[in-house]
């Protein structure tokens, strides 16, 4: 379990991590907190040439107040760092309630957020997070740059719209619409390991406790974060019950790309999604109604 | 010292070094001029290997050495059945075991192929993938029922099939039990494997010295005795010229009893070189490479009468062993004999087919087949019950073996070949001590209510015994030295245990000491020649009977020489504080130092057959082994939806005799529990059909974390063992065996569901899941 042999360049500013990323191709990854590259290393699953550390780069830390009103995580901050902003607590309280259930304290303080994201492990938690809240994600390489939803970004397992020599930057969290309620849920085979299955929730409602928008974003249903779009329809336009939830779960269910592995069966994952849907669609309605 | 320090609470002495980093682990070890290793291992679980080619290795910048099978000359044999099997009466056992290195046949994932030496592990691994392996792949042997079918491929080709071992035991008349019986229920057990996975790996470092002939091995094994004596004998060495310590071990667990190919290669290349070699497992080759245990199939039937008394029990099982059987047949009767648990039962037939397959080897690990036992009685008793409308609790109160009924003989064999007799034994105690610990009263008046408001607890309750502190024997050496200090050395590896502390209060007790004033030294064959190892619960029992023995001698000498002196009746001497004196003047006093030096001239004459300084070696060993027992309860709560558990409460009454420290023993039994909770619902070593691991990491191998595992409450009983003078049991392997048993009971209590039934371990919420389904929509009572 030693890696093969790479180089290691450290990158001080953003402009000279892309620099490095141009001229080694496809042939370099960026270090951020190494939470899964360096087991891929050791386990000589990953060969990179080279290693682009960019852990000393200032401007890729820290968590400010987005022109538009939302907020934008540069894309080194520290998953635990995330986890205990004000800014984060006051404006995307569905990250607050999702981070204990990523990993443990430990991982949390190495792992970056740009680092999850751009993995795409389809049983982290973090993109289906940002799918849900309608993040955007800032790309750069040597000569481009652009701005992609979450729902752009995240192509599949392990797989994102990253290019060669791009690097991701920061996201952007829209402000939260009012009236608005989240909750997480997922199932887990220990605390702090990978979701057998989780689901995001957020729900939109009017005056009246009606529901005008919901997002529903599953965690490790198969091929990476999920969103149930016709389970999330169902719920415009009528306040959400129990039986609406139980009827958003049961298509969540039918819906969702459900495969097995060493720890659940496709009918296991399909019954985490009902259940959780349900849970969570509850849980987020009975915020927003709450919230001003 | 007033306070006798046997069962005191005493801190462990070994932790301040462990907890600042003192502690020496093979790892922290280096030398000049040391080579580091690679090992190229199968990926096939069953090929035929037809060539090795390692050209491309040797030109490789950095690697020294490489060797494949044909490089290893005489080195090249089977080696040795480690423990022959017990001579029950028509019983078969076809001895397989593997060469240093594969040649011919691969026969299991992490077969060693070939070790490359290299300047640094990173350059070993380097030029491990540059070994070209070609083989032939053959269809694996994994499921053990289709090991033993007709056109089976074959493990080893020169069987006529995949039986490795047959046995059959009885006692009584089984056919009649079964005709008076009021109830016969008979189900099917799959104990699935596990790993060890202790969190230091195996190593092996070696160092040959040509100027004094003389080999030195570190190494991470809980027997360094017989891995001298093997090493000894493989190198046509005497033993006195070969070393080996076991330093400091983050856990053994069983398989770390083995003798394995790296242990013997490792010295070898030492002595071919003539330069220190340091091999060090990681996570990813302990997964394979390493012993596992676990994978029984029990087809099993008991007969009870109306009263829910067992009239008998009759088991047929498979066994996994793996691709060969170095460890004969310990695990299968360890499982065949620990069954019978604390329970009268009158007649009993049972008999076992151990299967070859290919896989990793299956030796023990703790608990070593008894949970598989426990596991198949448990579960029959709590069918039993439930058919009979009797309580779990209240059905093993009808079965147990009266505390006037010991010494108790069941008329069979157990593993250290003497017949399976309960020393003693008082077990209805430990039964009321752990449902009244446990609430079970309150908790069967509530669980309706809780139920009522959508909540599903529930509890389980079994009992469960084990065999411990077998033969043959250890030894122990007590010497005072000059300067005061007192030195006990044992032959047994430590691997965390608390051997520095436990075998120090007994050695304090005789010379007044505190235990801090004793120094302990364990594993360093230079500091005791005799001796087999730690294993099967035995270290305090043995090594702790033998290092009493040793240090009574030295008390002995210690009180004749300090009663000469003093002109004083031996009984009149007393030993306090590292001083003797005269009962009533203790400002008169001697140092235990000074009586050392006394006891020790170096002009003058002695009296004929004095023996120089205050120092004794004692052996001790045991008839045959103690039985410990107890009882785990522990309540559960599930989510009928998600198929989670989450254990909210775990109790453990136990008896493992008179207990040296009860701070080690609850210890002890919190490990073993966790053990068990892992090996219940979150540990499992996945096959797929080819034989591969789909689990090998610690990603997808869950051990359960200080999260999973609840607070554990202990109360002990102490029953005696007449079998040592100190009373004693083991306790090492205690707290894993019925824990399997104790979750099943209480996942069905909670659920409560017709037609659910937990007949398989390891659990997890899927396949709870998938069985709750499987009721649900066929809930015919059984």
């Amino acid at each position: 379990m030693k890696p093969p042999p790479f180089e290691y360049h450290v990158a001080d500013s953003v402009d000279q991590a892309l620099s490095l990323l141009a001229d080694y191709g496809d042939e370099a990854k960026p270090l951020a907190g190494g939470q899964s590259l360096i087991p891929l290393l050791n386990f000589r699953l990953a060969r990179p040439a080279a290693l682009i550390d960019l852990n000393h780069i200032d401007a890729l830390q820290g968590i400010t107040r987005a022109p538009d009103g939302g907020i934008r995580v540069a894309a080194m901050t520290r998953q635990r760092a995330l986890e205990r902003n004000a800014l984060v607590r006051q404006f995307a309280p569905l990250v607050v309630e999702t981070m204990p259930h990523v990993a443990h304290p430990q991982i949390r303080n190495r792992g970056t957020v740009g680092g999850s994201l751009a993995h795409a492990e389809p049983a982290a938690e973090l993109p289906a997070v940002m799918i849900t809240l309608g993040a955007r994600l800032h790309l750069r390489s040597k000569r481009t740059e652009r701005w992609l939803t979450a729902d752009e970004f995240f192509t599949g397992l392990f797989a994102t719209a990253l290019q060669t020599g791009e690097l991701l930057t920061t996201v952007e969290i829209p402000a939260v619409p009012e009236r608005t309620g989240y909750a997480f849920e997922e199932v887990a085979r220990r605390h702090g390991d990978f979701a057998l299955l989780g689901v995001a929730a957020s729900v939109t409602v009017d005056e009246t406790g009606v529901c005008r928008d919901a997002r529903i974003t599953l965690v490790n249903p198969g091929a990476g974060a999920e969103r149930m779009q016709r389970a999330a329809s169902s719920l415009v336009g009528r306040p959400i019950d129990d039986a609406a939830a139980r009827a958003a779960g049961e298509i969540a269910a039918a819906d969702l790309t459900a495969t097995g592995d060493v720890h659940a069966s496709p009918a296991y994952r399909r019954q985490l999604a009902r259940v959780l849907t349900r849970r969570t669609l509850l849980r987020a309605y009975d915020r927003g109604r709450a919230s001003r | 010292m007033s306070t006798r320090q046997f069962g005191q609470r005493v801190l462990r002495t070994e932790d301040p070094r462990l907890l600042r980093g003192e502690a020496l682990f093979i790892d922290d070890l280096s030398f000049p001029d040391m080579l580091h290793v690679a090992i190229v291992r199968s990926m096939h679980a069953h090929a035929r290997l037809l060539r090795v080619d390692v050209a491309g290795v040797r030109a490789h910048p950095g690697v020294t050495a490489v060797y494949t099978a044909d490089d290893l000359g005489a080195l090249m044999k089977p080696g040795p059945v480690l423990v022959p099997p017990p001579p029950i009466p028509g019983s078969t056992f076809n001895a397989r075991t593997q060469t240093p290195l594969a040649k011919g046949k691969l026969r299991f994932v992490g077969e060693p192929i070939a070790v490359i030496v290299a300047s640094s592990r990173y350059v070993a691994e380097d030029a491990a993938e540059l070994v070209v392996v070609d083989a032939d792949p053959i269809d694996a042997v994994v499921d053990l029922d289709a090991a033993l079918a007709p056109n089976a491929p074959l493990v080893h080709d020169d069987l006529p099939s995949n039986m490795a071992a047959h046995v059959a035991q009885r006692r009584g008349d089984y056919a009649k039990a079964r005709e008076s019986a009021a109830r016969v229920i008979q189900r099917r057990f799959r104990y699935d494997r596990g790993a060890a996975a202790a969190i230091e790996n195996r190593g092996v470092i070696a160092n040959w010295d040509a100027r004094t002939s003389e080999l030195t091995v570190w190494d991470t094994t809980q027997a360094p005795i017989p891995v001298r004596n093997a090493l000894a004998s493989s190198f046509s060495l005497s033993e006195s010229q070969v070393r080996v310590i076991a330093p400091y071990i983050g856990g053994g667990f069983g398989p770390k009893i083995m003798f394995y190919p790296e242990e013997l290669l490792i010295p070898w290349i030492a002595m071919q070189l003539g330069r220190p070699i340091k091999w060090i497992e990681d996570r990813s080759e302990n997964f394979v490479g390493t012993t596992q245990e676990r994978e029984q199939i029990h087809d099993a039937e008991i007969a009870v009468d109306k009263d829910g008394r067992i009239l008998g029990i009759r088991d047929s099982f498979l066994h996994d062993t793996g691709a060969y059987d170095p460890y004969g047949l310990t695990v299968p009767i360890n499982a065949q004999c620990t069954l019978l648990g604390p329970y009268e039962v009158p007649a009993y037939e049972s008999e076992f087919t151990v299967v070859f397959t290919n896989k990793t080897i299956v030796t023990p690990v703790r608990g070593a087949g008894r949970q598989h036992g426990v596991f198949v009685m448990e579960r029959l008793l709590d069918f039993a019950a439930k058919e009979l409308g009797l309580t779990a609790v209240e059905i093993r109160r009808r079965n147990y073996i009266p505390p006037n009924a010991f010494p108790y003989n069941y008329e069979i064999l157990y593993q250290d070949m003497a017949p399976l007799t309960y020393d003693s034994g008082n077990y209805q105690p430990a039964l009321e001590q752990a449902i009244k610990l446990v609430e079970y009263d309150r908790f069967v008046e509530e669980q309706p209510k809780l139920r009522a408001e959508g909540r599903h607890l529930g509890i389980g309750v079994v009992s469960y015994v084990e065999g411990t502190g077998i033969g043959p024997y250890e030894g122990a050496r007590v010497r005072v030295d000059p300067n005061g200090s007192v030195t006990l050395a044992t032959g047994v590896g430590t691997q965390g245990q608390g051997h520095f502390t436990s075998f120090a209060q007994i050695v304090a007790d005789q010379l007044g000491l505190a235990p801090t004033d004793v120094r302990v030294v364990t594993g360093d064959t230079r500091e005791m020649h005799w001796g087999t190892g730690t294993f099967a619960s035995r270290g305090a029992v043995v090594a702790g009977s033998a290092t009493h023995a040793a240090a009574m001698r030295v008390r002995e000498k210690v009180v004749r020489l300090a009663s000469e002196l003093f002109e004083a009746a031996p009984d009149d001497i007393v030993l306090d504080g590292g001083r003797a004196y005269v009962r009533g003047s203790p400002s008169r006093a001697i140092s235990l130092g000074e009586l050392a030096q006394k006891a020790n001239p170096l002009r003058g004459a002695v009296r004929p057959g004095t023996e120089p300084g205050l120092e004794a070696t004692s052996y001790f060993g045991p008839e045959r082994g103690s039985t410990a027992n107890g009882v785990h309860a522990m309540v559960v709560e599930v989510d009928p939806e998600t198929a989670n558990v989450r254990i909210l409460r775990y109790v453990v009454a136990h008896d493992c005799g008179n207990v040296i420290n009860p701070l080690i023993v609850e210890g002890q039994i919190h490990g073993g529990v966790a053990l068990g909770i892992g090996n219940a619902f979150y540990e499992k070593l996945s096959y797929d059909g080819n034989g591969q691991l789909t689990s090998a990491s610690f990603m997808d191998y869950l051990l359960p974390t200080a999260l999973e595992v609840p607070p554990i409450e202990t109360v002990h009983i102490e029953t005696p063992s007449p079998l040592n003078p100190l009373g004693m049991k083991g306790v090492g392997e205690a707290g894993a065996i019925p824990v399997a048993a104790a979750f099943a009971q209480a996942v069905e209590n909670a659920l409560a569901r017709p037609g659910f039934e937990i007949l398989e371990i390891p659990l997890s919420p899927s396949r709870l899941y998938e069985l709750l389904e499987a009721a649900r929509q066929e809930p015919r009572a059984r």
